[in-house]
């Protein structure tokens, strides 16, 4: 599946998560899908979308719901072993993996030979689920009903969809996250 | 180390490495937590990118508390050329920056320091040299 398409399948399950997208076009994607104040858009950092969302999830009752990718998780591959050990129930860390470092010009990652839930399975994950173009049907409800912290490792295809740049500045995007954050508690 | 582990209203998140901590502290602060970091003077070297493009970009504040190698009295020279680095990068960084001289001049500072941080949405950092501690 594309991943513009496979974003667009999570959202429509979304209700009052806090979500942190990865930077670049992911972030586009989700925008152009569908924009929301609990979006928190990250527009540098490479590497740290699961490191925000974990900081995040542990000051914070609310469901928190990381957009990762393959390149960055590699980038921050202790984030996982933080996760693990502070063991965040409210949690989930979605890796869209297409292969490839698809906001520089799609360069190959290891993802190709490094299967990165193993990864997640050997530092300790105890929920973590796997979908790819064989289980289409994949039922994201189920995975936003356990308890974190959970794993999700979702194959998609390289590639990015042909969206504009987000036209909302940094700070825009963070005071409006954080006003919602603010007012639900 | 201590001190901050039986401070009950500190949460305290060991990380694997110093730029982790910085996006760490990033989301603690948008959840309602006034974050801080305890790290050496090596560390702001791993974590310049998330200094500029997520902190100095969405303006957040977080106190960056770094032990200072290679001041005077270091003994070894491996830590010498980024101890020399330090200030600089801070500068480069434009991230405002004291210097307490002793734990009790640090332990007025820190307040100060964090109102800065709030106020102007910025890291702010405090070195402590060698002759510190």
């Amino acid at each position: 599946m594309e991943r513009i398409e496979t974003i667009k399948k999570i959202v429509s399950d979304l209700t009052n998560e806090l979500v942190v997208c990865n930077l670049g076009f992911p972030s586009r994607e989700l925008y152009h899908i569908k924009d929301s104040s609990t979006h928190f858009y990250m527009l540098g950092s490479m590497g740290l979308a699961s490191s925000i969302g974990l900081g995040l999830a542990m000051s914070s009752n609310r469901k928190v719901v990381v957009f990762d990718g393959d390149g960055s998780l590699l980038m921050n591959l202790g984030s996982l072993v933080t996760i693990f050990n502070q063991n965040p129930d409210n949690l989930t860390l979605i890796v869209l993996d297409n292969e490839c470092y698809g906001s520089t010009g799609s360069q190959c990652t290891y993802a190709s030979t490094v299967n990165l839930g193993k990864v997640a399975e050997a530092v300790g994950f105890k929920y973590r689920f796997f979908f790819d173009d064989n289980n289409k049907e994949f039922n994201f409800k189920e995975v936003l009903n356990s308890h974190g912290p959970v794993f999700v490792h979702i194959k998609v295809k390289p590639g990015n969809a042909d969206v504009p740049v987000i036209p909302m500045e940094a700070l825009e995007i963070k005071d409006r996250f954080m006003v919602e954050i603010k007012t639900s508690k | 180390m201590k001190m901050v582990d039986s401070d009950k209203n500190i949460t305290h998140v060991p990380v694997t490495r110093e730029e982790e901590g910085f996006g760490i502290c990033a989301g603690a602060f948008m959840g309602g937590k006034n974050p801080a970091i305890l790290m050496q003077n090596s560390g702001l070297g791993n974590s310049v990118n998330a200094l500029a493009s997520l902190f100095e970009l969405y303006k957040l504040p977080v106190l960056l508390i770094m032990s200072h190698r290679g001041t005077e009295g270091e003994f070894m020279s491996a830590q010498i050329p980024m101890g020399i680095a330090t200030p600089k990068v801070l500068d480069a960084l434009e991230i405002p920056y004291f210097n307490p001289k002793t734990p009790d001049e640090a332990l007025k500072i820190i307040p100060k320091a964090w109102k800065i941080a709030e106020t102007e949405g910025t890291p702010v950092g405090m070195l402590l040299d060698i002759k510190f501690w």
